[in-house]
């Protein structure tokens, strides 16, 4: 376990520097000059160079590079070009919108598709499948905005019991905030809890096909035992899967959402720094999203391995 | 009363008749074995009698345990009756555990469902049990998970599982069919002294007749949902009254008819010193990598017209051999050649040498495309050849090809799922003789059939590679196989081969006490004369 664990690691710091190698120079090479940019059309020839020279825009590739990696190693992710603000203070509110709104979504698609998925598969072909299998059927066909817009009819416009968006902060309470990101995160996780039941059920079917389930029945397991004690835990890995790319969706993928219920997340950050030129900060928010993303990889991989005894000895 | 009494079983599946009037005892501390072919309804008598019949079952007639007719019982009585009163072990051990947990909590689980016994001493059962079926406390304590296993301990797991509760009656379906000779004679031992330490009654379902001979009390043959015939062991095999019986005990111990081998042999193929490595995963980050052997100087030669067979339990090494032999796998030292020439040159299979060798191989359904029709499946060859027949040469050398195996020239139209296990086998073949090699390697290539096919499939062989000047190297687990099919035999241990010879020789006077213990493990028919004397 231990040796599967720093494999695992090692291979998480490859992949980081691999992945902050390729989004600094991918991002150096896109069109457009941040200076020209921030100070607009009619700007100074020698105003603009005074201003690159501040922002450090005129050193060497490498040396720009090193210093953006030692400097977010350091909790220094630059100064945004257009708002003048650290990064690392804009990125940090921003993150406090997105993380709780997709732990919250991701919590709810596991309470709803874990039971729908398992429930599914204990009714296989009868009623209880056929009607789990149309509303996944729904969920997965229509986009979560459509969602969006229903909840807000529904449960702010007609019922009064959320407000229709914005965010109070986290300094007014716990519940206020989590309160206001109810609506949105119900909405992000409809269609992922019906990806992910699918996934749970069709899992489920396979395992509980395997030789080891007519052992367990032929000791005396009822159906629901047998599935419960046997049949769960070895269709657990493509849920982990699953799991895993869908948190990563969700930190960055809220963007509509973000939209819709006018929260100040991630994906609005990215999107207004992306149409105004702010490489640093498109750089650093891709850097850290890629920096979750293998960090959940890294945390499904170890999940994988305790799951699955077979996992821990090869290594 | 006996223990197990079943009466006029009869089940249909979505109303497709399975099983008609099938009536049979097992009394306490008796062995009844059932028999049959694939299909006859073995296992899924069986089933009825554990009430874990597939959805869409019907039955009729009575399954009375101890006094309690099972197919009137609850799902919830039924559960409370498996693995207490009745136990189950199958065929395949190695996917019969859950990978993901420990044999302790495995065979404690038994235990547990039945609420038997107090927490604290269900570990100390479960122990016993293992120690039961010899799996002892320092090799295999509680923790271990199932893929630690080989197939063998695999099996005495789940034999330790059915019996945890002492059932009064154990249902064992093919429990050896999966496992080499000398385990499986170990697994029958086994299962013959549970029965009589604790009294329980075993019934066997087996599909080969010489497994059952020695340890049955009595047998029943099934065909086609129904038993033909049932009675006391020795006298079965004296009477054999029914014609199936008769002819499944001809075809287990057919003999074929071996055309004479050719008499102006060359040397074929020539294995010499070859060593193949594999290696294994590093236990320590900076030690030096191992390696395992699975082919350590392996040398042996084959003449044009050649039968030779080649017999080993899993992991000896001699699908690997085969691998190298067909230009599959790069060795690590010696060489191979066909006529001189070598199978490998140069990191890639040498395309001349390779059209001469074909090979046939163990499943024969896997073994195809199910999307292509059998025409284009058995021409697959050709694309060894520089120039592949077309058009009329092509029908031409497919027609021949199905005509030799027995098959007609119209099957060419067909798709591999339209055809029998047999059927199947006999378009392998043909695939192999499509572009006339001048060696086939059987690898295991009967071992799935059934034994009225398989006697077929034996003959087909022997007359094929006459009528072909054929070489074959055939690969086996099952020894009278080998034994009527081959002049030579090479025995294989370990990655070595440990013994070769003429293969009469080899099977009445082994030398090397590997070659004897094999031999000796494996299961025989009786012999009929000596028991029609001594039965009345």
């Amino acid at each position: 376990m231990l040796r599967y664990t720093l494999k695992r690691a090692l291979s998480l710091l490859v992949s980081l520097l691999v992945a902050s190698l390729v989004i600094f120079f991918v991002v150096e090479v896109a069109p457009g000059d941040p200076a020209a940019y921030m100070l607009g059309v009619n700007a100074q020839e020698d105003t603009l160079a005074a201003l690159r020279a501040e922002l450090g825009l005129d050193q060497p590739k490498l040396v720009r590079y090193a210093a953006w990696v030692t400097g977010m190693l350091q909790g220094d992710f630059g100064t945004s070009y257009t708002y003048r603000t650290p990064v690392a203070q804009m990125v940090a509110d921003r993150l406090w919108v997105s993380l709780p709104l997709a732990a919250y979504a991701l919590a709810l698609s596991t309470l709803i598709a874990f039971p729908a998925g398992i429930y599914a598969a204990s009714r296989r072909g009868r009623a209880g499948d056929m009607a789990v299998m149309g509303a996944t059927q729904l969920g997965v066909a229509v986009p979560n905005f459509w969602f969006a817009m229903m909840l807000v009819v529904i449960f702010a416009i007609n019922l009064r019991w959320f407000s229709a968006g914005g965010f109070p902060g986290w300094e007014g309470g716990v519940l206020p905030a989590l309160k206001a990101l109810t609506l949105p995160a119900i909405a992000l996780a409809l269609p992922q809890a019906a990806i992910l039941a699918r996934v749970m059920r069709s899992a489920l079917l396979d395992t509980l096909g395997e030789d080891f389930i007519r052992t367990a029945r032929a000791k005396g397991l009822s159906p629901g035992q047998a599935l419960r004690a046997h049949a769960l835990r070895n269709a657990l890995i493509p849920v982990l899967t699953i799991l895993g790319l869908q948190f990563s969706f969700l930190l960055a993928g809220a963007i509509i959402i973000e939209q819709v219920f006018f929260l100040p997340g991630l994906g609005r950050l990215v999107f207004q720094a992306i149409s105004a030129r702010d490489l640093i900060v498109v750089e650093s928010v891709v850097m850290l999203l890629v920096f979750a993303v293998i960090v959940v990889n890294f945390l499904v991989d170890l999940a994988y391995a305790a799951v699955d005894p077979r996992l821990r000895a090869r290594t | 009363m006996s223990l197990l009494s079943i009466r006029n079983l009869s089940l249909s599946i979505h109303g497709a008749p399975i099983l008609s009037a099938v009536s049979l005892d097992v009394g306490a501390g008796e062995i009844v074995a059932i028999t049959g072919e694939s299909g006859s309804g073995k296992s899924m008598t069986a089933l009825a009698t554990m009430g874990l019949l597939p959805r869409g079952a019907q039955t009729n007639g009575t399954v009375t345990l101890d006094g309690t007719d099972l197919t009137q019982l609850s799902e919830r009585k039924l559960c409370g009756l498996r693995g207490r009163e009745v136990g189950m072990v199958f065929q395949e051990p190695m996917t019969a555990l859950n990978p993901v947990q420990t044999i302790g909590r495995q065979v404690a689980e038994t235990i547990l469902i039945h609420r038997a016994m107090t927490p604290a001493k269900v570990e100390e059962r479960a122990r016993e049990m293992l120690d039961r079926v010899g799996l002892p406390a320092d090799r295999f304590p509680l923790d271990r998970y199932p893929h630690e296993l080989s197939g063998g301990q695999r099996q005495r797991v789940v034999i330790a599982m059915a019996i945890a509760l002492r059932p009064k009656l154990l249902i064992a379906d093919e429990p050896t069919t999966a496992l080499d000779v000398t385990t499986q004679a170990q697994i029958l031992a086994l299962l013959k002294s549970l029965t009589a330490d604790f009294g329980m009654g075993l019934l066997m379902i087996t599909h080969d007749l010489a497994v059952v001979s020695d340890m049955a009390d009595r047998i029943a043959v099934m065909q086609k949902g129904r038993i033909v015939e049932q009675g006391p062991t020795r006298q079965l095999f004296a009477r054999m009254e029914h014609p199936y019986t008769r002819a499944l005990f001809e075809a287990s111990d057919h003999r074929v008819a071996m055309p004479p081998a050719p008499a102006d042999a060359r040397p074929l193929l020539q294995v010499k010193g070859v060593v193949r490595d594999y290696p294994l995963p590093k236990t320590q980050l900076f030690a030096p990598r191992q390696h395992h052997r699975a082919v350590d100087n392996v040398s042996l030669t084959l003449n044009t017209g050649d039968r030779v067979g080649l017999v080993g339990e899993s992991g000896c090494g001699k699908s690997t051999l085969t691998r190298a032999i067909l230009g599959l796998e790069e060795v690590q030292a010696g060489q191979i050649t066909l006529d001189g020439e070598p199978v490998f040159t140069g990191h890639r299979p040498n395309l001349d040498t390779r059209r001469r060798i074909q090979v046939v191989f163990q499943d024969p359904f896997g073994s195809f495309n199910p999307r292509h029709r059998v025409g284009r499946l058995i021409t697959e060859p050709f694309h060894l050849l520089d120039a592949p027949p077309k058009g009329t040469a092509r029908e031409a050398a497919i027609a021949e090809a199905l005509n030799a195996v027995g098959l007609t020239p119209n099957d060419a139209q067909r798709y591999i799922h339209e055809f029998s296990g047999g059927q199947r086998q006999r378009i392998a073949i043909a695939r192999a003789l499509i572009i006339r090699p001048e060696l086939i390697v059987f690898d295991e290539a009967v071992s799935a059939l059934d034994v009225r096919v398989r006697a077929q499939i034996l003959d087909l062989i022997a007359r094929i590679s006459a009528e072909h000047g054929l070489a074959y190297l055939f690969i086996s687990h099952d020894l009278s196989v080998v034994r009527r099919v081959t002049d030579r035999v090479f025995v294989m241990q370990a990655g070595r081969i440990v013994e070769d010879g003429p293969t009469e020789r080899v099977f009445s006077a082994p030398e090397h006490p590997y070659t004897r213990s094999l031999i000796a493990a494996a299961p025989t028919l009786p012999d009929l004369t000596h028991l029609k004397e001594a039965t009345p």
